[in-house]
């Protein structure tokens, strides 16, 4: 690994090190949110969790745009997880449904003897 | 194995899986025209179905559930877009309310499902087609134990980087 590579390794584990980061990923991995949204679900000010956000969008995470007066963030799910990496899962969960058919399409033909 | 074949395609966010069955097309189709048969072979094993409603036919639903190891529960619709039974239908499928109605913020999955008899049974092609990353992960982390798939799926990214 780079220089580079390290740094960024540091920013992807010390933005998630922490359980409100965390947290806030999940939420704004499902869809946009105003900041303003996301400080009112915590018991924390709003400079504490516009800065926890800041962490997540230097670790590339989470990208942040205005509208208005509003900051709004998103996840960046690519950063987070491929989508190869996401056909990979579904590959599996469609492999364990193919052979559940395949058992119950079994049970019909009694048997070899 | 029943699998011959996946095809992924990361641009359009699809993947087809093609399965060969012992079985005539007939009894393939029976799967899913039969609302019992379905909801054995539809939620993955930790989150069995049930499905509560069944009308596989052009403009139809099937309405379902699937109940986790903990009791709780998601509930999902299909709407069925055309049928050409034994060879073919397409759906919809939506992640719903508990009324089923057709929760639209969350991911919907386009589905083809396609069978042609072969010499020694069927072959049945699956594709599945999502509008987006988001809609893909949410499907995905559907019941999951949220912060375990996470961190173990950062953690791949992070080595398949490197």
């Amino acid at each position: 690994m780079t220089d580079q590579d390290e740094d960024e390794a540091d920013a992807f584990f010390h933005a998630l090190a922490d359980r409100t980061r965390r947290d806030i990923l999940r939420r704004v991995l499902r869809g946009e949110h105003s900041v303003t949204a996301l400080a009112a679900s915590y018991d924390m000010s709003f400079a504490a969790v516009q800065k926890h956000v800041a962490v997540l969008e230097r670790a590339g995470l989470v990208t942040k745009r205005r509208h208005g007066r509003e900051q709004l963030a998103s996840g960046d799910v690519t950063a987070v997880r491929s989508v190869a990496s996401m056909l990979d899962e579904l590959e599996a969960i469609w492999r364990g449904r193919i052979d559940s058919i395949d058992a119950l399409i079994q049970e019909d033909s009694p048997p070899c003897p | 194995m029943p699998v011959t074949h996946i095809t992924k395609d990361l641009d359009a966010r699809s993947l087809t899986i093609t399965a060969q069955f012992a079985a005539p097309i007939e009894r393939v189709w029976q799967v899913y025209a039969d609302p019992r048969q379905l909801e054995r072979v539809w939620g993955p094993p930790m989150y069995p179905a049930t499905v509560v409603e069944h009308d596989l036919t052009p403009g139809g639903r099937v309405h379902y559930l699937m109940t986790g190891p903990d009791g709780d529960q998601v509930f999902g619709l299909w709407d069925v877009l055309s049928v050409d039974a034994p060879n073919s239908f397409r759906f919809e499928d939506f992640f719903a309310d508990a009324d089923f109605t057709r929760n639209l913020d969350l991911a919907v999955t386009h589905c083809t499902f396609a069978f042609t008899s072969i010499d020694g049974g069927t072959r049945a092609v699956y594709t599945s087609t999502f509008d987006s990353a988001e809609a893909l992960q949410q499907v995905l982390d559907m019941g999951m134990e949220e912060g375990a798939t996470l961190a173990t799926n950062q953690i791949d990214a992070l080595l398949a980087a490197g």
